[in-house]
């Protein structure tokens, strides 16, 4: 039980913390939101392939995981566990099996959203 | 004569000669509610190991929940809210990248269903896609190297 309530503690001080940096990149940077997403998942692609992203997962579980750096973790830790399977071939089909659930997920929904739903009027 | 602030006027008086403070606030909420999402992630976490599903399907399972949920929110029109209180804390979960989806997806419609919902959907995603797996892929060719 404690373990459960330690984990939700830790994924909210991770996975804040992770977004808090984001915010600050914005408002000092004036990056947009796009190049932050794409800063966020090369990160968690470099930082996984250099074995520092596991260690973060280890403690903040989905605190890690959620933001866009663990979207990068899953692809790097992907591309390297096909690699290893695979070879060289493992390289391409890694990454994208590692995230296929999600990406289909979100292409497939959105879609489904698009279809069903009207534009909002602008105001 | 005295200059009287209504409270927006005042609000944004004050946010322009204290840009750290304002910094500092942004940065808490995106803290506070980027945190929060993480916690509904790790509860469907949770849930998903305790059913006995092993690791890799229980976070399969957790990002198209969240997924779901982002999309959702943003059909509902529920999402930009959150992000304009929220800022990165809400862009930076999954169910940021779902809303950057979704939301162009359905604010298109009207330019068609291949070249409006089928294209824009990607404005943001794409980028994302094009340099995540081109970096994995080149980090899975340097792994493969130094394997062999």
């Amino acid at each position: 039980m404690s373990h459960t309530v330690i984990s939700y503690v830790n994924a909210f001080l991770v996975g804040g913390l992770i977004c808090a940096i984001g915010q600050i990149l914005i408002d000092k940077t004036k990056l947009t939101a796009a190049r932050i997403l794409v800063l966020f998942v090369s990160l968690g692609v470099i930082l996984t392939a250099l074995g520092l992203y596991q260690g973060i997962v280890d403690v903040g579980g989905a605190g890690a995981t959620i933001p866009l750096t663990g979207f990068g973790y899953s692809l790097a830790k992907g591309a390297f566990n096909d690699v290893d399977k695979y070879g060289l071939l493992g390289a391409l089909t890694g990454g994208i099996r590692a995230t296929a659930a999600g990406v289909a997920a979100a292409v497939f929904f959105s879609y489904l959203a698009a279809v069903a739903f009207k534009p909002k009027a602008k105001s | 004569m005295q200059q009287v602030f209504t409270k927006d006027e005042y609000r944004k008086y004050v946010d322009k000669i204290s840009p750290n403070s304002k910094t500092a606030r942004n940065a808490s909420r995106a803290y506070v509610v980027g945190g929060l999402i993480c916690v509904i992630g790790q509860f469907f976490l949770n849930s998903f190991r305790q059913m006995g599903l092993d690791q890799d399907i229980s976070a399969s399972l957790t990002s198209v929940v969240m997924v779901f949920l982002g999309v959702t929110f943003t059909a509902l029109d529920l999402y930009d809210g959150l992000g304009k209180f929220a800022g990165a804390g809400s862009i930076v979960p999954i169910t940021g990248f779902a809303n950057s989806i979704a939301s162009p997806a359905i604010e298109y419609k009207s330019e068609g269903y291949v070249l409006g919902i089928g294209a824009r959907m990607f404005i943001i995603a794409g980028p994302v896609l094009v340099y995540g797996i081109s970096i994995s892929i080149i980090m899975g060719i340097i792994h493969y190297l130094l394997r062999s």
